[in-house]
């Protein structure tokens, strides 16, 4: 291979890399790809982790990361993975990356795809053996490797990661409760009619959930823990898993001078304040045109997306990134479907029976437009908020409240108050 | 293990000889142009979108309501439409041809 060539260095192995290699490839770019990734594996999908990926053997499940591209893709392309390889500073002048051991890997185009590192609330012992987050696939590894005769689970924190945690310890028959400081679970990202059909749901599934509780304190236990709560109970727990949200990687970004706060800033083609370098997925933190805020988000969607509008930057044909943003969550046999972003909504419009066994969905309203659905066991509901949002119009809120409207007559009435 | 043609959005003809998992894996594994599977497989992305050859639509059966509800608004569903994802590959499937809508 030709030093001529020019050389993109990806920083970080997960869905925005994979993508931005799959996209370099697909526009045909002409250059080297290195991808520097600190864990063992090629990307793989991270969801499953909290998900199907505790729960192998149930639905033919394998273990193991489920890889995004198989191997033969980077090699078939000429993509360079340097696997179990951690960048420690970036040398803007010189264009050079340094790895841990010394080594420096010259780039004409820097990725930053760092991602983000769950957070341990400061609880005493939350470093003891036995406390779990549920980032990488060694972590999901370690969980499955204590399920063996687990009766109790104690988690902490009712977002996503958690919630999803508890319902893949209830499938296998695991006791769990869930501890949640805040008065409602997934507090941060969604409604209280959607967070209370969650606490019901997993109240029915024999989950003891307990509001307005923190964890204070985790000391050993035998051969496992135990947990005080901020009510002041003690619980037994075989072990203990962390789902207490995340904090961008923008360390190495931060160090080398780049523009940073609550991740790494981009522009609208995901290009930092240096114009080399490049920053996606959930370690940057971008404006959107349609909410007209800054934002950082931690998705799939998201890292996917803004891979392919670096990498057509990259490639010499740039687009602006307008991706709407989207979401999901599978719990037990409930499948959660977001599309936008909620914050901000001034009127929540139920759509459907907000009850375990039935579908339905919220619909988030600001000034006249659509902000987002959170479409529960309804595939139509987020689809048909997916194409309104966009546009900046909204259907009446009657027609969204009656589960009778015809999508198409919805999607019509948004475009009527657009127009 | 079944075969499975794909025809490409280009129009190109793969063929995946001892296909394994789903029609979305089994692109994915085999780099088939136009099927990403960024969800991972769980009916939330939409891009293994596929129209079933028609002679083959009956074996491969009818999508499943959450699909419909995926599907339904796209430009380019077809009455065979399917996402890869949620169809798993059987013997009954051995010879199966579908095309890939891509984006």
């Amino acid at each position: 291979m030709s030093d001529a060539l020019p050389h993109c260095v990806v920083v970080g192995a997960g869905h925005a890399a994979a993508q931005l290699c799959a996209s370099l490839v697909q526009g045909k770019w002409p250059g080297r790809i290195t991808v520097v990734g600190d864990e063992p594996h090629a990307p793989y999908h991270r969801p499953p982790l909290s998900k199907t990926q505790l729960t192998p053997g149930q639905a033919g499940e394998a273990s193991g990361p489920q890889m995004i591209r198989p191997a033969a893709f980077y090699d078939d392309h000429g993509v360079t993975l340097r696997t179990g390889a951690r960048a420690a500073a970036i040398d803007r002048d010189a264009k050079r990356v340094e790895l841990d051991g010394g080594e420096a890997l010259a780039y004409d185009t820097l990725v930053l795809a760092t991602g983000s590192t769950h957070r341990r609330p400061p609880v005493k012992g939350i470093d003891l053996p036995g406390v779990y987050t549920l980032q990488t696939a060694a972590h999901a590894e370690a969980v499955r490797g204590r399920l063996a005769g687990a009766r109790q689970v104690v988690v902490i924190g009712a977002g996503f990661i958690g919630l999803e945690v508890a319902a893949s310890l209830r499938k296998l028959g695991v006791g769990v409760t869930v501890l949640e400081f805040a008065d409602r679970p997934l507090a941060r990202v969604t409604s209280a009619p959607v967070s209370a059909f969650f606490a019901a749901l997993h109240r029915g599934h024999g989950v003891d959930l307990r509001t307005n509780t923190a964890a204070a304190r985790i000391t050993p236990d035998g051969d496992g823990l135990s947990v005080e709560t901020s009510a002041g109970d003690t619980l037994p727990a075989d072990f203990v898993v962390v789902g207490a949200g995340a904090a961008a990687n923008d360390q190495l970004a931060g160090a080398a001078g780049l523009e940073t706060g609550n991740g790494i800033h981009v522009d609208e083609h995901n290009r930092t304040t240096d114009p080399s370098i490049y920053a996606v997925g959930d370690c940057c933190n971008q404006f959107h045109p349609l909410y007209e805020t800054r934002l950082r988000l931690e998705s799939v969607q998201n890292a996917t997306d803004q891979a392919k509008t670096a990498a057509a930057a990259i490639a010499g044909s740039p687009r602006p990134h307008v991706a709407l943003p989207w979401f999901w969550s599978d719990q037990y046999d409930v499948k959660l479907q977001i599309a936008g972003v909620s914050t901000g909504y001034d009127d929540c419009v139920i759509r459907g029976t907000p009850e375990p066994g039935h579908a339905f969905s919220a619909w988030y309203l600001k000034d006249g437009r659509l902000l987002a659905v959170d479409a529960v066991n309804d595939a139509r509901a987020y689809a048909v908020g997916s194409k309104i949002i966009p546009t900046g119009g909204c259907p009446d809120a009657k027609l969204i409240a009656d589960p009778a409207t015809a999508p198409k007559d919805l999607i019509a009435s948004a475009r009527q108050a657009a127009d | 293990m079944p075969k499975v043609t794909y025809i490409t959005p280009r129009g190109d003809e793969v063929v995946v000889d001892n296909a394994e998992g789903t029609l979305m894996h089994a692109a994915v594994e085999n780099q088939v142009e136009g099927i990403d599977g960024d969800c991972g497989g769980v009916c939330s992305c939409a891009t293994c979108h596929v129209h079933v050859d028609p002679a083959w639509a009956d074996k491969v059966g009818p999508a499943t309501e959450a699909e419909e509800g995926m599907l339904e608004l796209e430009d380019d569903v077809a009455p065979t439409s399917r996402l890869g994802c949620q169809v798993k590959l059987t013997p009954e499937l051995d010879g199966v041809v579908v095309r890939v809508v891509g984006r």
